[in-house]
């Protein structure tokens, strides 16, 4: 069911490369597309190097909201990382975020020198389930493999993100909004394609 | 279709900040746009090039934001109205000009704008450039949201034609950098000719300062009745909050999630300086605690504080101003380092109003306490997978060990600014501007008793925006240092623009390249050119380099991966480690590939004590298939 707030806060996060950017486009064009104020804020210094990225989008039928989302104020965070979701939620989150995560691991580069240490990705999970009740784990990496490359993740997300629901945005205005966003036919019809399968994905979702 | 384009007056479009300042542009009916990319401003010049074609005014890459502004200028004098857009670092390339052509005047709408970058995001500096405009005494106009952006980008064309100044219009990261609704106005038929009237001049001569004073009055006059200053609130509010930029939005959110509309005002300012001292005078009258709320810099706060000062002569009684000065404006890195964002403005209401802000329950308070900051690993950038940077670096690394004289690195802006940190094996002992790196090298290489050797580097990009005068100084004054071109064909740092090497221009067309090792044949200075993932090659040309102890010049020439991958017709054969090869931590190499040599798809799989490819992250370079000392990494064969 739709969140009833004004506004309604989300944060898409990930790492550089992932394909933040796109997927607040996309959600924040079928928002504006339903009648909504959208405001995105994006945090991509060297977003093509590895750093840690997030988009706020913020939609309300009242105000045209800055681009930023107060600390503890998120409604809903789609994670494109499951560290990099966990780290959103401890700032931005609070006991009604509603957290949608893909649980495949991105590793920093201190982690691959042996400076860091990547925590057990089950305690990653569980410390995510210690925040919030009823997280959704969506293999969206695994399920872009069916469409043959594997970087599809981030629509397959925003497909996730649309059938949660969770937004007062139709998965009709999302689709809208692919077939907006892509001129070139073939890259609708892949984006479309990796969109259908996160709609599935969610159905299929597993609950922390 | 780029909502930039379309030409559907009065329909509401979600566009980015940069978007909408380069479609304000285009509603002014621009004719003449130059610009070297910066971010956050990038895009603004790269919307206004596609848009070339469609629209027909000239949109071109400016070697630097000097000559951009400069060349902008120029077409004024034939009357047309030109754009420059920059990052705030440029303005001060730019200033020589900003300061001299304030005096000189422009006659065509001339508009600089400038995104500053406040929590420096993407630069190495969080610099106010609004300094510049009070400096040259030129008008400045700070957008609230997007869409204040876009008409804000427009009036300046008008301002500046009006009053014969460069007009500055400043935004910053989260307006370029963000997207909201923006509703399209018309898109005028462009109709300047150009020329330059017969008596026409332009000349920066102190007779004119006077005039220019007179001018900024004038400017004041006008910037009183503006409607990009408002005034919301009880009209007798006992505190106000007085904002300019980003500032407006933070403060009436705070406003209506502290519940206070009855109670506190927001005098949003857009027109900054000169500053309406009339209106704000209006509204210090009735105030008895003012915040101020803005972004970096004091700039705003310094400013009211000066005609509060003068409100002695009118008997006003002071009121209390809460800023960064005082240190009631701050975040968590302190007052004036940054940005602003709406807890910012919460916690200074909830101090004069009393009223607090929600505070996280005891389970986030303790998440926050435990995993918070350095509580989780934390991601440090890198050079891409496949990235030519993270090839030279290793070479360099290897040369200056060969060479084994403490050998060091200098450089500047740009992706191997990484070469700071671990990603470049931390070889660079610098990091400010572009073109200081040859800059440095042009002192340290003149030192007679110096024993280390130095290495310059320079990106292609800006080898043309600042290290041509710091080459010609080194033969002239025969510094000893080599200096390494590293070639990637783009800027690549700002999103792969063009530049005077890369055969193409902003619009996509074919042009002439200028042939760097040509250029720096022409000063007369001994060139090569290396491909630096041929390893063994290009170690060996730089240790001898070292080895000769004199200016040498090396062209690192490695197409950006991230272009490359762009123009792949089909995936390069897959790279993998062989894991009967590989022997683990059992072969003495110390784990060289993952934690040495650093590339993010080279990582480490614990369960089975051997290095593996992250395919999702690999771009099939190939570049670790020559540093694996066990040969386990292996490129596989194509049919096979």
């Amino acid at each position: 069911m739709a969140i009833a707030k004004d506004p309604i806060n989300l944060i898409i996060t990930g790492v550089g490369g992932q394909g933040n950017i796109l997927a607040s486009q996309l959600t924040a064009t079928a928002a504006i597309d339903e009648g909504f104020y959208a405001s995105i804020g994006e945090t991509y210094g060297a977003s093509q190097r590895g750093g840690s990225v997030m988009s706020h989008v913020r939609f309300s039928k009242e105000f045209q909201y800055g681009p930023l989302i107060p600390r503890g104020q998120t409604d809903i965070i789609v994670g494109f990382e499951p560290l990099e979701t966990l780290r959103v939620l401890v700032d931005y989150g609070n006991e009604n975020t509603k957290v949608i995560f893909n649980p495949r691991p991105n590793y920093p580069i201190g982690v691959l020198t042996g400076a860091q240490q990547y925590p057990p990705l089950q305690e990653l999970f569980d410390n995510i389930k210690g925040l919030v009740e009823g997280a959704k784990v969506v293999a969206a990496t695994e399920l872009a493999k069916e469409l043959g490359t594997l970087v599809a993740q981030n629509v397959v997300m925003v497909g996730a993100l649309a059938g949660s629901e969770l937004l007062p945005v139709s998965v009709a205005a999302f689709r809208q909004a692919i077939a907006d966003v892509f001129e070139d036919e073939k890259k609708r019809e892949f984006n479309m394609k990796a969109f259908d399968l996160g709609v599935r994905g969610y159905a299929e979702a597993k609950t922390l | 279709m780029n909502p930039v384009f379309l030409d559907s007056p009065g329909k509401t479009v979600l566009m980015m900040g940069n978007e909408a300042i380069a479609r304000g542009a285009l509603e002014a009916g621009v004719d003449f746009t130059s610009s070297y990319p910066g971010s956050p401003a990038s895009e603004i010049q790269e919307v206004l090039a596609r848009a070339a074609r469609v629209f027909g005014h000239h949109a071109e890459w400016a070697v630097n934001e000097k000559i951009a502004l400069e060349a902008c200028v120029g077409v004024s004098f034939a009357g047309l109205r030109s754009l420059t857009s920059m990052k705030q670092n440029g303005v001060n390339v730019a200033s020589d000009i900003l300061n001299t052509q304030n005096l000189a005047g422009v006659k065509g709408g001339v508009v600089l704008l400038v995104a500053d970058d406040p929590a420096a995001h993407s630069s190495t500096n969080e610099m106010d450039s609004r300094a510049h405009a009070r400096l040259a005494k030129l008008p400045l106009l700070e957008p609230g949201n997007i869409g204040e952006a876009k008409e804000m980008v427009k009036y300046a064309f008008e301002l500046s034609e009006k009053h014969r100044l460069i007009a500055v219009v400043r935004s910053v990261t989260r307006i370029s950098h963000a997207r909201g609704n923006v509703t399209l106005g018309e898109l005028p038929k462009r109709a300047r000719s150009p020329e330059v009237g017969e008596f026409d001049r332009f000349l920066a001569h102190p007779i004119m300062h006077p005039l220019l004073i007179n001018k900024n009055e004038a400017i004041r006059q006008e910037f009183e009745s503006s409607p990009f200053n408002r005034y919301d609130g009880p009209e007798d509010a006992k505190t106000i909050i007085i904002t300019s930029g980003t500032g407006s939005m933070y403060a009436w959110e705070a406003i209506r999630s502290m519940g206070l509309k009855d109670e506190v005002g927001v005098l949003k300012v857009g027109t900054t300086w000169p500053l309406p001292k009339d209106l704000i005078m209006k509204h210090l009258w009735h105030a008895d605690n003012v915040v101020i709320i803005e972004e970096i810099d004091p700039f705003l706060e310094d400013n009211v504080k000066v005609i509060a000062a003068s409100g002695v002569f009118e008997e006003l009684d002071v009121p209390k101003i809460y800023g960064k000065r005082t240190g009631h404006v701050a975040g968590p890195k302190g007052p004036g380092a940054g940005e602003m964002d709406v807890n910012v403005v919460e916690d200074i209401l909830g101090k004069i109003t009393g009223k607090g802000r929600p505070k996280p329950t005891e389970k986030f308070a303790q998440a926050k306490e435990k995993l918070s900051g350095f509580g989780l690993p934390t991601r440090e950038w890198a050079f891409c997978a496949g990235c030519p940077h993270r090839a030279s670096f290793w070479v360099m690394r290897t040369a200056l060990k060969l060479d084994n004289r403490n050998g060091f690195v200098l450089g500047d802006i740009g992706c191997y600014s990484m070469g700071v940190t671990k990603t470049g094996y931390a070889l660079s002992r610098n990091l400010s501007c572009m073109g200081a790196g040859i800059g440095h090298a042009n002192g340290l290489g003149q030192l007679k008793d110096m024993k280390q050797p130095v290495i310059a580097i320079a990106g292609d990009s800006t080898f043309f925006h600042s290290c041509l005068p710091g080459l010609a100084h080194a033969r002239y004054n025969g510094s000893n240092f080599v200096y390494i071109v590293l070639d990637n064909t783009a800027t690549s740092m700002t999103g792969f623009q063009p530049h005077p090497g890369t055969g193409r221009n902003a619009v996509g067309e074919t042009v002439e390249p200028l042939d760097i090792p040509a250029v720096c044949k022409g000063f007369g200075i001994e060139t090569e050119i290396v491909d630096p993932f041929d390893l063994e090659e290009a170690v060996a040309t730089v240790y001898d380099a070292l080895q000769e102890g004199k200016l040498k010049v090396l062209i690192f020439r490695h197409k950006c991966q991230l272009i490359q991958g762009r123009e792949l017709e089909k995936p390069r054969p897959r790279v993998y480690i062989d894991p009967e090869v590989c022997v683990g931590d059992h072969c003495g190499c110390m784990r060289l590939c993952s934690r040495v040599f650093g590339c993010p798809a080279l990582i480490w799989d614990a369960e089975n004590g051997k290095a593996t490819i992250d395919e999702v992250v690999c771009t099939r370079c190939g570049l670790c298939v020559n540093i694996c000392p066990q040969g386990a990494i292996k490129i596989e064969e194509e049919n096979a």
